[in-house]
């Protein structure tokens, strides 16, 4: 971790979000998602990158990634290292059920106005938000950037690449007296469910808050011949006509990317017709005007995940 | 891959007595002529066909592997597992038994098995070897039914009195 620059900090966390302007993709990858076994280890890679699941970009940072066991206590990563291009880690599965591996993000950001000098809160595609910091490592020189030339240095006072010099404050450092606030409140999950034993639903039990994951079809039971339906809420209703992109792991083997879309019909429900067995990752997201953020102007929400695909 | 039926390793019939009458599933494990053999676990299950719960009818597997416990690969088998391995924490002893070498085995039917259709699945998953699933319909008491395996399985059959 001391060895990462802010500038990788802050484009994982602004990759981390779907509907950025890029294609790169957060995942969360498990070598299986069940286990049969008595003292079962799971074990994961993940990373951000355009191709599915192809490690080339960013590692996903450990800090971020949670994990919780069947009874909902929380679980640790065992064995956790971070290379170049991504992070790998085990869970010991140390109950019987579904465990969920995941993380989940609330980020503010936005511009307003103070006497007409426009200012910028949060990371947007400036600064990092607040605790994607740890330690507040040093930048190395010479590290300003990945290979890729991302553009997208921490966008600290003074700005960089031509860019405007643009103020990025705190949300709590807004005055009583700005003007011209578009405030988005970003909320993203990105998980995957690995099984020890029999499936468990302890996961998909609604809370009501916000856009959740709350499957018919079990991700640890899935088998290409049989389409899963997996159902969207959206603060504890179906969430209809949510546009679900579906993509096939294993881009780096084929021309064409390969991905998919399913909607959601009135009852929040997606059903996704596995083309092949495999790995698949899927993400949605919608916009609201509901922030819980005061201030804010609009909620942007999104869910992600990677689920395994059983040959029959 | 060449592969024959042993019928000479002999015929093993396990438990006789009342439930043979309900029939017998025959299965044949191929012999395999290849660099390194490990014994297949195998499952042998019905599913009701107009749905309901799957009945294991039998479960082979390295109950006493060394090191690591056997049932790590349990889930290799991998239609079983889901619908029905994974429902208990270890199979139960009385359907469990040691992995088979190659031969012909002949597994009676429990014998409190419902009049109706069913699918008697045959699945086996050897390490460093592949996997094979063998579906056969058959109508209890009067239908019995075959089919082959090709890889890792020989002729599969269910035979009614």
């Amino acid at each position: 971790m001391r060895f990462l620059n802010l500038a990788l900090l802050a484009t994982a966390a602004a990759l981390a979000l779907p509907n950025a302007a890029s294609a790169h993709r957060a995942w969360i990858v498990p070598a299986a998602t069940n286990f049969s076994d008595q003292d079962p280890w799971a074990t994961f890679d993940a990373a951000i990158s355009n191709d599915l699941f192809f490690a080339d970009h960013f590692p996903m940072q450990l800090a971020q990634i949670k994990v919780t066991a069947p009874d909902g206590s929380a679980g640790t990563i065992e064995h956790g290292a971070t290379g170049r291009y991504r992070s790998t880690f085990d869970v010991h599965l140390t109950q019987e059920g579904t465990w969920r591996i995941g993380t989940e993000s609330t980020n503010v950001m936005g511009s307003f106005k103070v006497n007409g000098v426009e200012k910028r809160v949060g990371r947007g595609r400036g600064g990092p938000p607040p605790g994607m910091m740890p330690g507040g490592a040093p930048r190395p020189a010479g590290e300003g950037r990945g290979p890729g030339g991302e553009g997208r240095g921490p966008g600290a006072p003074g700005g960089e690449g031509g860019r405007p010099n643009i103020e990025s404050v705190e949300l709590s450092a807004i005055p009583a007296d700005a003007t011209d606030l578009k405030l988005t409140e970003a909320i993203s999950r990105n998980e995957v469910f690995v099984t020890r034993g029999k499936p468990t639903e302890t996961f998909f039990k609604p809370t009501g808050k916000g856009l959740e994951f709350a499957p018919l079809t079990h991700p640890d039971d899935l088998v290409q011949d049989q389409p899963a339906k997996f159902r969207f809420l959206l603060d504890g209703k179906p969430a209809a006509g949510l546009k679900l992109t579906v993509i096939p792991g294993g881009k780096r083997y084929r021309d064409a990317e390969g991905g998919f879309e399913a909607v959601t019909d009135k009852d929040g429900v997606a059903v996704i017709k596995w083309p092949q067995p495999g790995l698949f990752w899927f993400t949605t997201s919608t916009t609201d005007n509901h922030p819980a953020t005061p201030r804010a102007t609009e909620r942007r929400l999104s869910y992600t995940g990677t689920v395994e695909v059983m040959a029959p | 891959m060449r592969h024959r039926s042993l019928s000479l390793a002999g015929t093993v019939l396990a438990g006789l007595p009342a439930s043979a009458m309900a029939g017998t599933v025959n299965i044949d494990i191929p012999h395999l002529t290849v660099a390194e053999y490990h014994r297949p676990y195998v499952a042998i299950w019905l599913e009701p066909t107009g749905g309901g719960e799957p009945r294991t009818v039998a479960v082979w597997y390295d109950a006493k592997h060394r090191g690591e416990p056997g049932t790590k690969w349990l889930s290799d088998l991998r239609g079983w597992w889901r619908v029905a391995g994974r429902n208990s924490a270890t199979p139960p002893a009385a359907i469990s038994g040691a992995t088979r070498a190659p031969g012909h085995y002949a597994i009676p039917l429990p014998g409190d098995l419902k009049p109706g259709a069913y699918t008697l699945k045959v699945e086996a998953a050897r390490e460093t070897g592949g996997r094979e699933l063998v579906s056969v319909p058959v109508t209890l008491p009067k239908q019995g039914g075959k089919a082959e395996g090709h890889g890792e399985l020989g002729a599969v059959s269910v035979t009614l009195p």
